[in-house]
């Protein structure tokens, strides 16, 4: 057994959670692959969305496999960080907005 | 960024030796990845064997005038390995008579070679129908007296395949050394003048894309796009196509893998892609490699593993197409790098 939460090694494993649930992994895994083909959005735009929800969703195996990902698309370093900007400024403002409720209730409580 | 090749620096990846223990060793040895003979057993294609002869590939030199960072080559200026003009007599003689359709001049950079340019006027005479030359485009840049190549290009209609890792001058300058990407800039501008890589054009210009760091190609065709769209609105360059060509794990680029800890990853990642249908058409079935003191490989790469072709003609001297055609293919862990995804070839990908 691992002595630590995460191990990189184990992203290369990610396809054996199908062994465990036949079925549901491989629709997992077709609804996957299918997502992030070429359609109203280029591949590359994908990538670098997944590049930012991986961040927000603070996942170090999506964060490994989507800077490769986009590495491999050509995508650079600065368009990956304003990518992350994105993430971070909505996960900001998805805080600082209900500073609203905060305000709503302490006018209620206190007005 | 390195300034002296491996063999300046006398390090133990100059040893061919060390590479392939290296790439039989640890993950191979324990059975944790497949050899790559297993792999394609898996699929009834071992042994590879060659088929008709299509490309004849000349590697003129080692010398180079750029150190860049993951050369499977190990070029620079420091490499003092030259074909003389004895050997390209006898690479002459096999050019006229080949039923191969393309010629390809590789290095180093081909046009350090004393002889470069006698070489390419004898050979354009032969009328093989395509004849590259692979130049880094710096070196049209770097010294006065090879600012007319892109007329001379011209001139023997020469086709031109040129290295461009990124369309930003720092992921190039990265891999390939300070200034290279405004140098690199000025010389596609050049030939571009003269009508190289415009739409029309019979005169060929494409580019080879490898990536910077330890990840393999994107799609070769989404990648042409971009690059043709990023060198036109900054720069108005033309050009033909893009290959996308994967690192081999050998040399300067085995080197950076294992130094930055990411060996082991990439062959895994190499492993994960391998394409059956890609080994198919893997390069060393059609082609032949022959190095700057006139011996015969399978591929380039095989070359730099001193990897010598599974023979009885050995050297260009003794050449024979037929009893070349059907030998089988020597392979090792490397090899993975030509089967990866879409494949690798030194005309992009064949899958």
């Amino acid at each position: 057994m691992s002595k630590t939460y995460y191990d990189p090694a184990d992203l290369r494993k990610f396809g054996k959670i199908t062994e465990w649930s036949e079925e549901l992994g491989n629709k997992f895994f077709d609804y996957y692959g299918k997502v992030f083909e070429e359609g109203a959005l280029s591949a590359r735009e994908k990538s670098l969305i997944a590049l930012a929800v991986a961040h927000t969703e603070q996942c170090p195996y999506c964060i490994d496999a989507y800077t490769k990902d986009g590495l491999q698309r050509g995508v650079t370093k600065e368009e990956m960080m304003e990518a992350i900007h994105v993430g971070a400024a909505i996960k900001s403002g998805a805080t600082l907005v209900h500073g609203v409720q905060m305000m709503n209730k302490v006018n209620k409580l206190d007005g | 960024m390195a300034t002296k090749s491996l063999h300046k620096r006398e390090s133990d990846l100059a040893n061919s030796n060390r590479q392939l223990e290296i790439l039989s060793n640890g993950i191979f040895q324990n059975g944790e990845l497949p050899t790559f003979k297993n792999k394609i057993a898996e699929t009834n294609q071992f042994p590879l064997k060659a088929k008709k002869l299509e490309i004849l590939q000349i590697n003129v030199g080692y010398m180079c005038n750029q150190v860049c960072e993951h050369c499977h080559v190990d070029a620079g200026p420091d490499r003092k390995e030259i074909m003389t003009r004895e050997t390209m007599q006898q690479c002459l003689d096999v050019i006229k008579n080949t039923g191969a359709h393309t010629l390809d001049l590789t290095g180093g950079a081909p046009e350090m070679n004393p002889d470069f340019r006698w070489f390419v006027e004898e050979a354009a005479k032969a009328g093989v129908k395509d004849f590259i030359v692979r130049s880094n485009l710096t070196i049209i840049r770097a010294n006065k007296k090879y600012y007319d190549l892109p007329e001379f290009f011209k001139k023997h209609n020469v086709h031109v395949v040129s290295s461009m890792p990124h369309w930003t001058r720092g992921k190039t300058d990265k891999q390939r050394g300070e200034g290279v990407f405004d140098m690199s800039i000025k010389a596609l501008q050049e030939l571009n003048a003269v009508g190289y890589g415009m739409p029309d054009s019979s005169l060929r210009l494409d580019l080879v894309y490898n990536p910077s760091g330890a990840f393999l190609p994107g799609d070769q065709m989404s990648m042409e796009k971009d690059f043709k769209k990023a060198l036109m609105e900054d720069f108005n360059i033309q050009f033909h196509n893009l290959f996308a060509i994967t690192n081999l794990p050998i040399s300067r680029f085995l080197d950076y893998l294992i130094a930055s800890e990411n060996y082991e990853d990439y062959m895994y990642a190499l492993v994960e892609a391998y394409n059956p249908a890609a080994v198919e058409n893997v390069m060393c079935t059609n082609t032949l490699s022959v190095s700057w003191d006139g011996y015969l490989f399978d591929c380039d790469f095989n070359q730099m593993l001193e990897l010598p072709v599974n023979s009885k003609v050995k050297h260009i001297s003794e050449y024979n197409e037929d009893l070349l055609e059907g030998r089988n293919i020597v392979i090792s862990q490397h090899c993975y790098g030509c089967t990866a995804g879409a494949g690798s070839s030194c005309q992009g990908t064949v899958a």
